[in-house]
Parts: C-alpha cells; structure tokens; sequence
C-alpha cells in the first residue's frame, strides 16, 4: 500500500528509531501502554497504602513476623528479578533480529515467572494451613490482597507473554510482533518493580518492624 | 401459580413493594416489546449491529454515549422530582423511608457516573479528533469497549431498581453502613460492580484521548495551537487517569468485604472504615473536576465563536485548565473535615480547596473580557453561556464558604452543601454539557435544534433553578440534614421546602422542552448544508455534516491557532479542501463485534456477582478472558478505503477543490 499509516498518523521516516518504533501505529500503542502502566502504578499504591494504614491491625491473629518465611520470599525474589533480566535479553535478541535467542529467552522468563507463581501458592497455602485466611483480619486482608493482586498480575503476565511467544514463532520479527515483545516486557519490568516495594514495605519491613 | 414462581417475585421482582415497581415492571416491558417490534418491523436489525453495534467510528460512538447520556439524565431527573415530592410538605409518605434512600442513592450515581461522565465522553468522541485534523481515536476498538463497558454497566445499575432491589448507602457508599452486616441484599452489589465495569471504561476512554491529542495531531498543530477544548480533553483525561485508580481500589476492597468476607471497612477485625472514605475522595472531588473541565473547554469554544473574537489570554487558559487537574488532588480532605484529623491537615485541605478558585477566576474574567467588545450573537449555546457564569460564580463562592473548615463544622452535611454542589455541577457542567450539546448538534445529525423551543427549555430550567436551589441554602442554615427522608412540620422549613419543589418541577419542564425541541427538529430543524454553520473558528467546522467517517480525505496542515477562522479571514478557505491528485487510499480500523460481546460479559460477570451466583460470575470473566485472547491474536482488523471511493464521496460532497 502506498499510505500504509493508520488514521491520521503524521508520516515519519524513523529508520534511526528501535525496530518497534519504527512503525508509527505500533509506537503509538507502546505510548499508551505507558499510559496504562501510569493507572497501574496507581492502583497499587492505593494498595500500598491501605496495607501500610492496617498492616498493625493484626486482632491478636497472625502477624508479619509469625507468618512471613524468609527463604520463600526470598526464592520468589530471585525468580522474579532473574525473569525481568531474561526478558530484557530477549528485547535484546529481538533487536537483534535473532528469532531463535527471542524464542528462547522468553520461555525462560516464563520458566522462571511459573516458578514464582509456584512458590507464592505454595506460601499462601501454608498462610491459610495456619490459619492466617484473609477473612481473620485488616492485616492479612490487606496482605492477601496486595501480594495476590501482584499475582495475579504475574499470572495474566504470563498467559500474555505464551501467546507473544507463538505469535512470534508463527510470524518471525516483525514491526507488529516486536511492539508485542517490547510491550510485554515493560509489563514484566513494571511487575518487578512492584515487587522490589512488595519485598521492602511488605516483606522485609514485616520481619524487622 | 407454582409457590417456586411466587418466591421468586417476592425476591426478585419485589412483588411486594407496591405500584411504583409494578409500573415499572410493566413499562418496562412494554418499552423493550415496543423496541424489539419496532426493529423487527422496519427490517432495522442487520443496520443497527452493522451500523452501530459493531462500529469503532468515533463519531457513532459519540452518538450513543450522547443518547444514553441523555436517557440517564431523564432517569436520574426522574428521581430528583420523586425526592423533591416527597419533601414538599412535612411529615409525608409518599415514599418509604426505604424507597428515599434508594432513590437519593441512585440519582447521585446516575447523575454523577452513568450522566456526566457519558455526557463528557461523548462530546470528547464527537469533538476531539474533527479538532486536531485526525480520522479517528488513537484505539478505536479500545474506544469501543469502552462505550460498551459504560453500557452494560449502565444497564446493570438501572436493572437494580427492578430485580433484586436498589442500592441504598448513598453514592458515596461509606462503610460500615455499606457493609453486609448492615446492608444485605444486592442493591449495594449492584452499585459497587456497576461502578467498577463502567470505571474501568473510563479508564481506557482517559488514556485513549491522552494517546490521541499527544500523538495523532495534524502537522503544524503545535500544543499552544490546539483549540482550547482539546485543551480541556487533555487536563480531563489526566485527572481521569489519575483518580480512577483509586476509585477502583475502593469499591474493590468493599467487594472483596462483601463477598469473600474479608475486613478493610469493618469495625470487626481491624478494618478502618475512614480508609474508604479517603481511598473514595481522592477519586471523588477530582472526579468534579474530570467532569467541569470539558464544560470549561465548551464555554471558550462557544465564547470565542459567538462573540467573533479570539480568546482572551489563551495562555493563561490553559495554564488555569493544568493548574485545576493539579489542585484537585490536593483537596479531597475537605469532605471529612470533621474526621478529627487536627487543625494541621484540615487547614492545608482548607487553602488548597481555596485555591481552586484563582485558576478558575482567571478563567471567568477570561471569558468576560472575550465577550467585552465583542459582536455576540445571543445563540442558545452562548445563552447556556452567559447563564453559566453568574450561577458558577455564586457556586465558586458558597464552595469557598465550605472550604473554610471551622465553619464548615456547622455546614457539614446540610443543605447548604446540598444547595452548592448542585449549583456547581449544574450551573458549571450541565450547562456546559447542554451548550456543547447545542453547539456541535450540526456538526453530529446536520441539523440545528429549534431556537424557540430551546429558549423556552433555557428559561424554564433557569428559572426552576434558582427557584429550586436557592431556598437549600437558607433550609441549611436553619439545620436541615441532607438525606433526611421528612422532617416535622414545626421546624419552620415548610415554605421553603414547598418553593424548592416548585422549582424542581420548573426545572423538569425545562428538560421536557429540550425533549421536544430534538424530536421537533428531527423534522424541522434548519438543515446545515455548509458545514459551518455558526462561522465558527476551528478545524471541526472545515468538514461538512455530519462529517465522512474518514473525516479527513486529506490531513490539513495546521499554520495557526483557530486556523479555519484564519483561513476564512485570509479568504483561503478552499485550501481545506481536497484536490483530487493529493487523495490516497485511506487506512480504516474495522468494524468488530467483539467489543459489544466483551461489554456483554462483563454484564454477565457482574449480575453473577451481583447475586453471589460465583459459576456465573466466574462464567462472565471467562467471556471476558476469550475476548482478550481472540484480540491478542487478531491480525486482519483494518483495511484501506480505495482512492476512487473517496474521490466519489468528497464529489458528491462537493468538495473537490
């Protein structure tokens, strides 16, 4: 097509711009993902912010210090910081045109995003095994619903990242797969960081203070 | 009749709660009948889901939020007249108690989110992209889904008056008295999903115009020359983007309360409701502002172009418009200054709140001095206008009376509250709504409404207003409590109770005429054949009306700030006009049911929920899950208008240069 530029999109010639730029409908998307991420940010610090309003409102229930296990957050820690590295190798490999290294970097992030959804059941299942449920106070409420929404951002992170990841290897690199890629990353860096707060304001601060 | 089949109304359908819900029920069974014969018989099926169902064109979707917006406010006006009547004289029983608090809950709601907020949407949908030389939203489909989230979330509301029961904790919904142990029966349910499904809508209609106005414009628009309701799009969608966060993590957590029995707002186990209250204004004094600020960008539209001059001080325009999206989150403490949280806090709310009032003073002055030594034409548009500033400006200052918080402790919840947010939210974003409504009418349908029917609608409506509201202020003064359901009749507040009334009933045949004047004009009204029928300033005005679901045959070049203005002064006003060798192919999203079957699982999703009917609830969510998955592997969802079949529009148009 002679026009190929979505509605009303201003012609640029951006062959100096990241492969994912490069084509004004996709840059214009990645734009609003950043957008979205804003309003994301916000959601989880209300969160936060209702946490740290009840986080001492245990009512003679479970506690920070009685139910917080440190090498599991730990281990949860590793996996999640490891993952947002792969997936930065494979925005890399992407860049790179290298369809194989993509491929495979991505699966190890999800690998390793499985791997923390694994051991973050596995802590909540003991939570609620002790009785710490989120209906026994303000505190474990406000824990539960924190450290899951997280979760389940991760969660839907993956499935997302699944389906990036056969989009890919049916279509090769292309302008609209590597906007699918960059975006999905930023994703999986925003969930990182999310949880650097999770582990400090949360988890850490929930053993010391 | 089956004794299953009884239970089941006495539940359901509230069999037992009298005539007003039996009426209903019948009406609204006759209307949906009426609807689906009257589809069904003029063959309007195949075009009402090809043509709007399954649309993505900004200016359809515009359309329906316009007339949704519109049935909205005849729903919730038809609740303000039922609570008006049942306060005009002491000790009556024309409502329940019950029935009160159910209705002052879903007027407010209605008004405020299934209202304004539609109104708003859809004047951004119509407006924005004609404005900035753009054939359509950054996302269309997403733009889609969001309308259709607004829908099905509308519809669940509203269902709530007719299966299961109202809600009845206010609009505001402060717990412990929203919780379930004070509160059973879905009527709440139904509030706090209704606002999740449509919030999150809004949502995405707030990064889709951001996405929009900073990435889609027409070369040569520059930000200092973009129209200054565009202007106000971009500080509505920021605060948009801001606030609604926190409106969804709070009605979130009071779900999650009610249904999975956990303790952020209970008294038990630690919950503090307070934190609602916080979580709920930092979304709801913003969101006064989400809704005023496109009204503002209406008036300096409609100032500009029916007082033939350019804004006075547009700079400043804008820099006021940024500096309200700031200020408002710095004042959602002042609804609760009577929490006990010390002198400090409440005085830094206190002059924050104050604060507002300088950028939108400087605005006010901005419109009067546009007007001053201007050529007005006394239009309706700029008759909503003019009426606006004094009513705001009586608004702004009784908002500045409440502002000051020792004195607000004898305020606190009184009619004089009552009295001011009314005059603000009328008298600032309805009329505002109604102007932009008026004004853009052409540029929508291609043609004017009829100006003596709506002057009529005007007089009617302002004179019901202050007939109306300004007896509120002295009711609270004398210490009469909002939601109050009636009051003894020796407290000295007949009269005036009996006037407010009176001009509640002006005010609705106000509305009445605003009514007939559309369905008059769908006849009658002056048909705009030039496209620019009020001489208007800006780009919008350029296309003829309704314009080509392209808009833009060829993108304009934007040299000025009000460039068609300029270009009509300058005599080139043809230059707009497309020459057939510049016309190519046009990339077009395409039309995609999906995002009216995606609204129709959240519906789905949240009736569920509603009922604690969990497999339907999590039934509704996986509809919504396909939906998502389905998009994510979609690759065909455009297509190219072919140069010829424009080059044929735009002749039969007229508009071949």
């Amino acid at each position: 097509m002679p026009d190929a530029i979505h509605a009303g999109h201003p012609v640029v010639a951006a062959s100096d711009k990241p492969l994912e730029y490069q084509d004004p409908n996709q840059s214009v998307k990645i734009l609003g993902f950043w957008l979205f991420l804003a309003t994301d940010m916000l959601l989880f610090g209300c969160l936060f912010a209702t946490y740290l309003v009840v986080r001492t409102h245990t009512d003679g229930g479970p506690t920070p210090q009685s139910i917080f296990d440190i090498p599991g957050f730990t281990l949860e820690t590793f996996f999640l910081l490891t993952s947002s590295f792969t997936g930065g190798l494979s925005t890399l490999a992407m860049r790179n045109g290298n369809k194989k290294a993509l491929l495979t970097w991505l699966a190890i992030t999800i690998a390793l995003g499985l791997a923390f959804i694994g051991f973050e059941v596995k802590e909540f299942v003991g939570d609620v095994a002790l009785g710490a449920t989120w209906q026994r106070s303000a505190f474990l409420s406000a824990f539960f619903t924190l450290v899951g929404t997280h979760g389940s951002h991760v969660s839907i992170g993956l499935v997302w990242m699944f389906l990036t990841l056969l989009q890919v290897a049916k279509r090769g690199i292309t302008p609209i797969t590597s906007r699918k890629v960059f975006v999905v990353n930023l994703y999986w860096h925003f969930l990182d960081v999310v949880w650097v707060f999770i582990f400090t304001i949360v988890y850490l601060s929930g053993r010391v203070m | 009749m089956p004794s299953s089949f009884m239970q089941f109304a006495d539940k359901y359908l509230m069999w037992k709660e009298g005539p007003m819900i039996w009426g209903s029920d019948v009406a609204i069974l006759l209307v949906s009948i009426g609807i689906l014969f009257t589809l069904t018989y003029f063959h309007k099926w195949k075009w009402l889901w090809k043509e709007w169902i399954t649309t993505v064109d900004h200016k359809k979707i515009g359309i329906m939020y316009l007339i949704c917006a519109l049935l909205m406010m005849f729903r919730g006006g038809a609740d303000a007249e039922l609570l008006r009547t049942q306060l005009a004289v002491p000790n009556n029983h024309f409502l329940t108690a019950e029935h009160y608090d159910q209705i002052f809950t879903t007027h407010g709601t209605i008004m405020i989110l299934f209202m304004a907020m539609p109104f708003i949407f859809a004047l951004f949908n119509i407006v924005v992209p004609l404005q900035i030389g753009a054939r359509d939203v950054a996302f269309p489909y997403l733009n889609a889904i969001s309308f259709w989230l607004f829908f099905f979330a509308a519809m669940l509301f509203n269902l709530s008056f007719v299966f299961g029961g109202s809600p009845d904790a206010s609009w505001v919904s402060y717990p412990p008295l929203s919780e379930l142990g004070f509160d059973p029966g879905p009527g709440e349910n139904y509030y706090l999903l209704a606002l999740q499904i449509t919030g999150i809508g809004s949502i995405a209609t707030g990064i889709n115009f951001l996405a929009t106005i900073f990435k889609m414009r027409a070369p040569g628009m520059k930000l200092m020359r973009m129209p200054l309701f565009t202007w106000s799009v971009v500080a509505a969608s920021v605060v948009i983007i801001f606030a609604f966060p926190a409106l969804a993590i709070a009605i979130a957590l009071l779900t999650l309360d009610r249904i999975a029995g956990t303790h952020f707002f209970t008294i038990l186990h630690g919950g503090n409701p307070m934190m609602f209250v916080n979580l709920f204004w930092l979304w709801g004094h913003p969101e006064v502002y989400i809704v005023v600020l496109p009204a503002f960008g209406v008036y300096s539209e409609v100032v500009a172009t029916f007082a033939r001059k350019r804004v006075f001080g547009y700079g400043s325009m804008v820099a006021s418009l940024m500096l309200i999206s700031v200020i408002s989150y710095f004042v959602w403490a002042h609804h609760f200054f009577t929490m006990g949280a010390g002198a400090d806090v409440n005085t830094f709310f206190a002059i924050a709140s104050m604060m507002v009032g300088i950028p939108t003073g400087v605005k006010v002055f901005n419109w009067l001095f546009t007007m001053y030594r201007g050529r007005i034409r006394m239009t309706l548009p700029m008759l909503w206008t003019i009426a606006f500033v004094p009513c705001f400006a009586i608004g702004g200052a009784t908002g500045v009376m409440l502002a000051a918080a020792p004195a607000d402790y004898q305020y606190h919840n009184s009619y004089f509250l009552i009295a001011h947010f009314h005059q603000v939210l009328i008298g600032g974003t309805v009329f505002g709504l109604i102007a932009g409504m008026y004004y853009w009418w052409p540029k929508m349908f291609g043609f004017k409404l009829d100006e003596r029917l709506g002057r009529w609608a005007f007089w009617f409506f302002n004179i019901g207003f202050y007939v109306c509201f300004m007896p509120q202020y002295a009711l609270g003064f004398m210490g009469m409590q909002r939601r109050m359901y009636t009051y003894p009749a020796n407290m000295g507040w007949n009269t005036l109770n009996l006037i407010s009334t009176i001009g509640a009933y002006i005010m609705g045949i106000g509305f009445v005429f605003i009514v007939i004047q559309v369905i008059y004009s769908i006849k009658h009204g002056e048909r705009d054949l030039t496209g620019d029928p009020w001489d208007a300033r800006t780009l919008e005005w350029a296309l003829p009306s309704p314009a080509p679901h392209y808009n833009f045959a060829v993108i304009p070049t934007v040299t000025d700030r009000d460039v068609w203005w300029e270009m009509k002064e300058q005599g080139r006003a043809d230059e707009l006009k497309p020459k057939e060798a510049d016309i190519r192919p046009i990339h077009m999203p395409k039309n995609s049911s999906r995002p009216f079957f995606m609204g129709l699982a959240f519906f789905v999703a949240g009736f569920g929920f509603v009922f604690d009917w969990l497999w339907l609830g999590f039934l509704g969510l996986a509809g919504v899950a396909v939906c998502m998955i389905a998009r994510a592997l979609e690759y065909n969802d455009d297509y190219h208008i072919p140069a010829e079949e424009v080059i044929e529009t735009e002749a039969s148009l007229g508009r071949l240069s």
